[in-house]
């Protein structure tokens, strides 16, 4: 237990979770649609507010979980209600409470049926997703892992496109079958540990080099179901793609974040000689997403397909960044984790908002609308220039990072320089596919539609755009604080590690030539 | 005093029987029967800690029994208010239906406090018999009439088959112990742990239980008596008396206290079977009660996981599961009971775009199918989650592996039925319409909602309470 800093005063994380689910009732005795927008856009924007005290009471110089309360939960099964923060999961957790408002915003003329049921599912969702990042009970993390399927298959199968069924049933199936495995590995770790849940106490145990084998699958299983990697990935387009707005961008900017934390929180401390040894096969499926993710971007006629596969890209450089296994590499994939919900986020946005006006995804239809939405555009460069890593982005911040992680990747005896060049087209193809977009959406050629019926994007639209803009200045240019949160977790991560890992290094070691 | 549930639900019949007497209308009928449930209600809760033995000991009073009892009574009153009008049964009949449910349900009382071999083949027929009349007693429409006779004759014929391996079961523990106490037997069984007729013996009698548990090899009966009875049997059926055969198993098994022993091997493989026959066959259906049908198959089965760990924790986690199950079987057979035009079977096409037409059902529907699949934080989660800690802790990794798996399997079907429920029906589909809720029946269903997570969540106060009871049971 001497890895918790008990919080004392207001309990600020149980706050944050409960805030929005005791929130929700109001909403269950209100018939009327618009007191139901406000109410979730000022709870939510409440949350996001009141989630500002974690980073002013955050002791960046420990690697020790803050915040934290403990209360008993299931005395039979020794289940504690036990949840923390640490630098991994601090800006993860400032992500979903700082984009949740700008959900509803988003979805305030988006969605026009059944209003207080989205605003509900809304809120659901937040309380869940914080719930993902900051529980340090493991059977505690699983119910909010699952629990969170619920409002998201509403949120996709009621409110979303054409194919929704199709589309909330393959979601569903995907991440619910990746994860039952994970249930009996975790009932595994409740028996290994003196039947304890508890996950600080399931780090670094030295477990046998089988039994990590097969928990790291499990593991590998669910986490990369939900990252999605390759080639895991195929719920995710069809997700994208039907969900409404705020669906996609909840999707893009926290759920996938979800397979990546518990990478870092699970795999690599709980099974350190199988990370190591697997590392090299999850590196290489990293880099095969990232060139199929960009490849098949390139090849999209659907917007919210493109940004989809696109996100295929980019998760990749995230897990490659966590797999190379130093300081650069899992600091740059973090931050990479809050850039792609930055800006995918936004991209998923401003294609809602095309969408809204031509009620069309297809590419096709949206060609040449630079002359008549001014603004719009403005926007929308920004943010995909920022998708492709152009420098003074936050994305070139963070893959630069990885990149340079992957340049100085080893294992054993072992360099791999080639890793970080199989990576490099990769960013080559994000252009290529973002300023193919770009260059479609603001001129287009000759035979556009006539777009001159459509409107500018309205203050509503633009007030939800700007903070994205913003942090994707402020992360490009100024990362040293953002950084500055996570840098003592990780190096604590790191040093563990390394100290863990040696079977698996030796075992690699002898693999290699 | 200790016999006082009891004593109301005799009551209770001997007004039905007066009742079938004189020509009385079916509102009177109906009144009446809520009013008795509501009462028997209140008289489980007031008993709750009384205990006591009666009739030479054949008869025990514990809080483990009356807990059990509360719940019989409870799953009693929800049943007769969600199937309101009955539309399944004859007028006519209405007072004999009645007082045949109110038979049951005293046999099932009767059972969970059964503390000698006998009074429990006794109370098992008490309760059984009442039900081989209910299932036949149904509205014919359209010729259906050879469907609940099917029924009835393959409930009657399989539980005669049941009972009839119970009985032998019962005649070699009577052999071997020369008692059919429990409480004698108990103390005799220790020094027989070695006899190889001891396993058949306990088999055999559990197998009784099996049978109203529906776990496999008996769940032939199942499907077809669900859905050939009308559907407030079915909701009977699916609900009370598997409380009160979960009950008895707990019992049994800790009279035949042997870990890791053949009978626990046997167990495991009947669970293990159960789960896969139950949810594959599930993943088929059509009729929405036959799909529940199988899905208490698979349920049966998990079940059994805390039954095989020999253990107290593991008994009140079996006893929670089942409790849940039952919560969630009773929201399911609302919603079927509002859909279901005249009492006619419902399919599970015609819950296509119920979302539209009542958000409170679908809603119901909702929690109550992702409960039976095992998501958290619902009640079905939890239970399950639990059953598979304790049945890892005895050594089950396979058994609990396999179970994890099916948990996935089942997804699917529960899945497609939520799907229905919330899709945008086509505009030519011709929807079924639906039978209002009344308030009666809102206010039950929210109620069951609150449960199925109240005790999803907190399940740490059922636990302790049933943990307490089970070890004042302990025989």
């Amino acid at each position: 237990m001497e890895q918790l800093l008990i919080h004392t005063g207001p309990p600020v994380l149980s706050i944050l979770i409960f805030l929005p689910l005791i929130a929700v009732i109001p909403l269950l005795f209100t018939a009327n649609d618009n007191f139901a927008r406000k109410w979730t856009l000022v709870v939510t924007s409440v949350a996001a507010l009141y989630s500002l005290r974690l980073l002013s009471g955050f002791d960046r110089t420990t690697s020790a979980f803050q915040f934290c309360e403990k209360h008993t939960w299931i005395e039979a099964l020794n289940i504690n209600y036990v949840i923390g923060l640490d630098g991994i999961s601090i800006l993860l957790v400032l992500l979903t409470t700082l984009i949740m408002p700008f959900c509803v915003l988003a979805s305030w003329t988006y969605i026009s049926k059944r209003v207080r049921a989205f605003m509900v599912c809304l809120l659901v969702m937040e309380s869940a997703m914080i719930g993902v990042f900051v529980a340090l009970d493991f059977l505690l993390f699983y119910v909010f892992w699952e629990a969170m399927l619920i409002p998201m298959y509403l949120i996709i199968g009621i409110w979303g496109g054409p194919r929704k069924i199709y589309a909330s049933i393959k979601f569903f199936l995907y991440t619910l079958a990746g994860s039952v495995l994970l249930l009996v590995a975790i009932i595994w770790l409740f028996v290994q540990n003196g039947y304890s849940f508890f996950i600080p106490d399931m780090m670094w145990q030295n477990y046998g080099f089988t039994s990590q084998l097969l928990v790291f699958l499990t593991f590998f299983l669910a986490f990369a179901i939900k990252v999605p990697m390759f080639p895991f990935h195929t719920w995710l387009p069809a997700a994208h793609v039907e969900a409404p707005t705020a669906g996609s961008v909840i999707l893009a900017s926290v759920l996938l974040k979800m397979g990546t934390y518990g990478f870092l929180r699970f795999a690599l401390p709980i099974t350190p000689d199988a990370t190591v040894y697997l590392a090299p096969a999850i590196l290489w499926l990293s880099i095969a997403g990232i060139i199929y993710g960009g490849f098949t971007a390139l090849a999209q006629s659907d917007m919210k397909k493109l940004i989809a596969y696109s996100s295929v890209g980019h998760m990749g450089f995230v897990t490659l960044g966590i797999f190379v296994l130093n300081q650069e590499g899992v600091e740059g994939s973090i931050l990479q984790m809050i850039n792609h919900g930055v800006t995918t986020g936004a991209l998923f946005l401003c294609v809602g908002m095309i969408y809204e006006r031509t009620h069309s995804r297809e590419l096709r239809s949206a060609t040449g609308v630079g002359k008549y939405m001014p603004w719009f555009v403005t926007f929308l460069t920004f943010f995909s220039l920022s998708s492709f890593a152009f420098p003074g982005t936050n994305s070139f911040v963070g893959e630069f990072m990885i990149l340079a992680g992957a340049f100085s990747f080893e294992v054993g005896q072992g360099k791999f320089p080639y890793l970080a060049l199989a990576a490099i087209p990769g960013a080559v193809l994000a252009a290529a596919y973002m300023l193919r977009m770009l260059q479609k959406i603001i001129w287009g050629g000759t035979d556009n539609p006539d777009q001159s019926w459509i409107k500018d994007i309205n203050k509503r639209e633009i007030i939800t755009l700007a903070p994205f803009l913003l942090f994707v200045f402020w992360i490009g240019l100024a990362p040293q604080g953002f950084l500055n949160l996570m840098h003592a977790s990780v190096a604590n991560l790191l040093s563990q590690f390394a100290a863990h890992s040696a079977q698996g290094v030796t075992t690699v070691g002898q693999l290699l030539p | 005093m200790v016999f006082l549930p009891e004593l109301t639900v005799m009551a209770a019949g001997l007004v039905f029987f007066g009742l079938s007497l004189t020509a009385s209308k079916p509102e009177v009928v109906r009144n009446t029967a809520y009013v008795f449930y509501t009462l028997l209600s209140l008289v489980c809760l007031a008993s709750v800690y009384s205990s006591g033995d009666l009739f030479f000991g054949a008869f025990r009073v514990d809080m483990f029994s009356q807990l059990c009892k509360l719940a019989i009574a409870l799953a009693a009153l929800v049943v007769v208010i969600i199937c309101g009008a009955h539309p399944g049964i004859k007028e006519k009949f209405f007072p004999e239906y009645q007082l045949f449910q109110a038979v049951s349900v005293l046999g099932l009382m009767m059972l969970v406090s059964s503390a000698d071999l006998i009074a429990i083949f006794v109370a098992l027929e008490l309760s059984s018999f009442a039900v081989y009349i209910m299932v036949p007693i149904r509205r014919d429409q359209n010729g259906k009439i050879v469907f609940q006779f099917e029924a009835g004759i393959k409930y009657l014929l399989f539980g005669v088959l049941a009972t009839g391996f119970m009985l032998f079961g019962m005649s070699y523990i009577y052999g071997l112990t020369g008692s059919t106490h429990m409480a004698v037997i108990a103390e005799r069984i220790p020094n027989l742990l070695h006899e190889p007729v001891l396993v058949i013996a306990a088999v055999m009698i559990m197998a009784g239980f099996f049978y109203k548990l529906a776990l496999f090899p008996f769940h032939f009966w199942v499907p077809d008596v669900y859905e050939g009875a009308a559907n407030e049997t079915t909701a009977f059926i699916a609900a009370a008396p598997k409380i009160a055969a979960v009950a008895i198993l707990l019992r049994l098994a800790s009279l035949f206290d042997i870990r890791g022993d053949s009978i626990s091997v046997i167990l495991s493989v009947c669970a293990i079977l159960s789960m896969f026959y139950g949810n594959l066959s599930a993943l088929v259906q059509k009729d929405m009660k036959r799909m529940l049908a199988f899905s208490g198959i698979a349920h049966a089965g998990f079940v059994m996981l805390g039954v095989l760990t020999f253990q107290t924790i593991g008994y009140a986690t079996a006893a929670y599961y089942i409790f849940g199950y039952m919560l969630m079987t009773l929201a399911c057979f609302l919603v079927i009971c509002c859909i279901s035009k005249n009492g006619d079977n419902v399919a599970i096409e015609d819950f296509t775009g119920l979302y539209q037409r009542s958000p409170l059902l679908a809603v119901t529907l909702l929690v109550a199918l992702f409960s039976l699949a095992g998501i958290p934080p619902f009640m079905g989660f939890t239970g399950k989650f639990m059953l598979l800690v304790g049945a890892f802790r005895e050594g089950h990794h396979v058994l609990v592996t396999l179970a994890a798996i099916n948990t996935a399997i089942g997804i699917y079907y529960y899945l497609s039925v939520v799907r229905l429920t919330f899709c945008t029906p086509d505009e030519n589909q011709e929807l079924v319409t639906i039978n209002k809720p009344s308030r009666f029946m809102q206010a039950i269903s929210v109620a069951l909602i609150f449960a199925i997570i109240y005790f999803g969540v907190l399940p740490n106060q059922f636990l302790n309470v049933m943990q307490k009871a089970l070890a004042l049971a302990a025989i």
